[in-house]
């Protein structure tokens, strides 16, 4: 590792790691019990590519998410409350009840939104990089997508605008081995995603996404080089899903004990927990700390979440032009 | 006598003007420039029919040429939108929207509602419709009541060079999101236009021709081939009121429901395809809402239920022309229940 990272930041970094993990396990769960309506996709042990590129974001910068949207969402700042909310439909809610788990947004936050549509998000990042770029603001835009967006038209004509344009572009793509119930390894005609930035004309690496120090490294070289102007960069960060591909997926297309070994061997939080308390002499009751505080606020944000009131059926005819 | 300039440079003069007012309008599409990157002249289109020339040397890096990549360049002109720019994006023909939809109806027109009211997509969709150019079928159509259908799209048909640089003025500084739809059978069209700049607001219909017989709403190029019949005929005794929405979305229902009322007869006269177009669409309000005022059945003058044709005797036949609107004037005037 070329920067060292303050313990702070690591402290930071396992926070918003450990909140993430917290509200999707919590998220499985109400989802079982019946209480969160629709589609969800969970995050859950893909959570260190989420941390080690947006620790390398501000506020400024921007993101788009796709379906598997709530971990680019903690990471990038977005109120945890608000989330919880939205993803019960609740008129407290990011987005007040109307977008859901696959769109919540906060442009405060520069949360662009997660995106229903695969392969959505790029062309979006696209804008507010060029928005970037125009205004001369240093910004910096990130388009998170997975396996199966990386075979959509629309994250090449994007990854092939950006290079064109010169836009400060980071392309991430997570890759946790299925498209739904599709093993990328099937869908992806080259071994690793990767390799296709060679041919939009930009760097392109492959890093082992449950290592937050190997992802925090490629997007801190990656955004150094979008900052400076010199263009996109495309990261493959090769990691996994807890869950299935929405909640109430039986996952019969995974190997046999497939994911619990993942848990065991895998685990991002835990490998970057020893880390911690290992290399960097960080103190386990410093982390439990953070798990207790962490647990308090998911349970806090779903407690208030189940109190909190549905939309007024007025709310059905705001923010949108009406004329019939 | 005011000054008169083409339709095309109506459009001109909104950009300029509106570049020149905002420095976060920008410009971006197929050769909207053209020469980017070429050894010959920059400038060297300013797009495919040359509506865009000049500006570059003005506004330099505002305006840009883009690869043909339409997912790309629309998806970045909204989001580009979301961020704080006003981007007009040009779709070189509105057949086109097929390679990019779902940047305009998922993302773009979604936004605000699904974010709960906190995005703006203040993004302007340039793009050229219309048969008449012997273009044949994947370069001629007027799809504008596909994105009519869409929720949180404004939809504009512009019928003059006046009404089209006042309201390509109001789609920029607009904050949805905004089709506008120039017809290219119109770009040679020359009409008043005040040096100036000014605004026509959305769903605010044009009384073309007061009249008190006929009520005939009409679209695009249709408009002109409306009033024209309604001139000659009325020369015959029969007295027309020409409608033009100007948008059709936001629907001016207000102007034509009180023209029917006067008139108790209704012709809409649209280019676009006749099933679920902006005639079925103005016909069924008027049905619903104007039914009493109705003294007989409405008349929808379209093109055929097909692709455009190629062939010059096909494709005549293919558009609604002033000689299928004055029989369908004449009919509903003729009409004894």
């Amino acid at each position: 590792m070329s920067v060292a990272l303050s313990v702070e930041d690591l402290l930071e970094a396992y926070r918003t790691m450990r909140t993430i993990r917290e509200f999707e396990d919590r998220l499985h769960v109400e989802f079982a019990k019946g209480g969160i309506p629709g589609f969800v996709h969970l995050y859950a042990g893909e959570e260190a590519s989420a941390t080690g590129v947006c620790m390398n974001l501000n506020d400024h910068d921007h993101i788009a998410s796709n379906h598997r949207g709530h971990g680019h969402s903690i990471a990038k700042g977005v109120d945890v409350h608000g989330m919880m909310a939205e993803i019960f439909g609740k008129r407290t809610g990011t987005c007040r009840g109307k977008g859901g788990s696959m769109h919540i947004a906060d442009f405060d936050r520069g949360m662009m939104g997660a995106n229903g549509i695969v392969g959505g998000g790029p062309p979006l990042v696209c804008g507010a990089a060029l928005a970037h770029k125009l205004r001369g603001t240093g910004g910096v835009a990130v388009a998170f997508f997975g396996d199966g967006a990386s075979n959509q038209g629309t994250t090449f004509e994007s990854m092939n605008l950006a290079s064109v344009w010169k836009l400060p572009v980071v392309f991430v793509a997570e890759n946790n081995g299925y498209a739904e119930a599709t093993a990328s390894k099937f869908s992806v005609a080259c071994g690793d995603i990767a390799t296709r930035a060679a041919a939009f004309g930009m760097p392109g690496v492959t890093v082992d996404g449950h290592d937050f120090f190997a992802v925090f490294e490629a997007m801190r070289i990656a955004t150094e080089r979008a900052r400076r102007g010199d263009g996109p960069s495309l990261i493959e960060c090769k990691l996994d899903r807890y869950y299935g591909h929405f909640e109430g997926d039986n996952q019969n297309y995974r190997g046999p004990d497939e994911v619990k070994n993942l848990r065991a061997n895998k685990d991002c939080l835990q490998r970057f927990a020893k880390a911690l308390t290992g290399d960097h002499g960080i103190a386990a009751e410093s982390l439990a700390a953070i798990d207790r505080d962490v647990l308090a606020l998911i349970e806090d944000a779903v407690a208030q979440a189940l109190a909190a009131p549905n939309p007024e059926p007025a709310d059905l005819l705001t923010d949108v032009y009406i004329k019939y | 006598m005011a000054r008169k300039i083409l339709f095309q440079d109506a459009i001109r003069e909104a950009l300029d003007q509106e570049m020149a007012r905002d420095p976060s309008v920008i410009v971006m599409g197929e050769d909207v420039v053209g020469g980017t990157g070429a050894p010959g002249e920059m400038d060297a289109w300013g797009g495919v029919l040359g509506v865009t020339k000049g500006l570059y040397g003005k506004y330099g890096n505002r305006i840009m040429d883009t690869p043909i990549s339409e997912s790309a360049f629309v998806g970045a002109a909204v989001g580009a939108a979301t961020c704080g720019m006003r981007p007009v994006v040009e779709l070189m023909f509105i057949d086109f929207m097929g390679v990019c939809f779902d940047q305009i109806y998922n993302q773009a027109a979604k936004f605000r509602y699904m974010f709960g009211g906190k995005a703006q997509t203040p993004v302007v969709v340039r793009t050229m419709i219309g048969a008449g150019f012997r273009a044949a079928a994947q370069h001629s159509q007027c799809l504008y009541p596909m994105f009519t259908h869409v929720p949180g799209l404004k939809v504009v048909v512009p019928s003059s060079p006046y009404d089209a640089k006042g309201l390509l003025i109001q789609a920029i500084r607009d904050n949805d999101p905004v089709i506008f739809c120039e017809h290219k059978a119109l770009y040679a069209m020359e009409g008043e236009v005040p040096e100036e700049s000014y605004t026509i607001p959305f769903g605010e219909a044009n009384v073309v021709r007061e009249g008190k017989d006929v009520t005939v709403v009409a679209l695009g190029r249709m408009v002109g081939f409306a009033t024209k019949v309604a001139d000659d005929l009325a020369k015959g005794g029969i007295s027309c009121e020409v409608i033009d929405p100007r948008t059709t979305s936001p629907f001016d229902e207000d102007t034509v429901l009180e023209s029917v009322e006067n008139t108790g007869r209704l012709v809409v006269v649209d280019e676009a395809s006749p099933r679920c177009g902006m005639a079925a669409d103005i016909a069924a309000l008027v049905a619903q809402k104007g039914f009493s005022f109705l003294e007989a059945p409405i008349e929808m003058v379209t093109a055929p239920h097909t692709p455009v044709p190629f062939n010059g005797v096909l494709e005549d036949l293919y558009i609604p022309g002033p000689a299928k609107i004055e029989a369908a004037i004449r009919k509903v005037k003729g009409y004894k229940g």
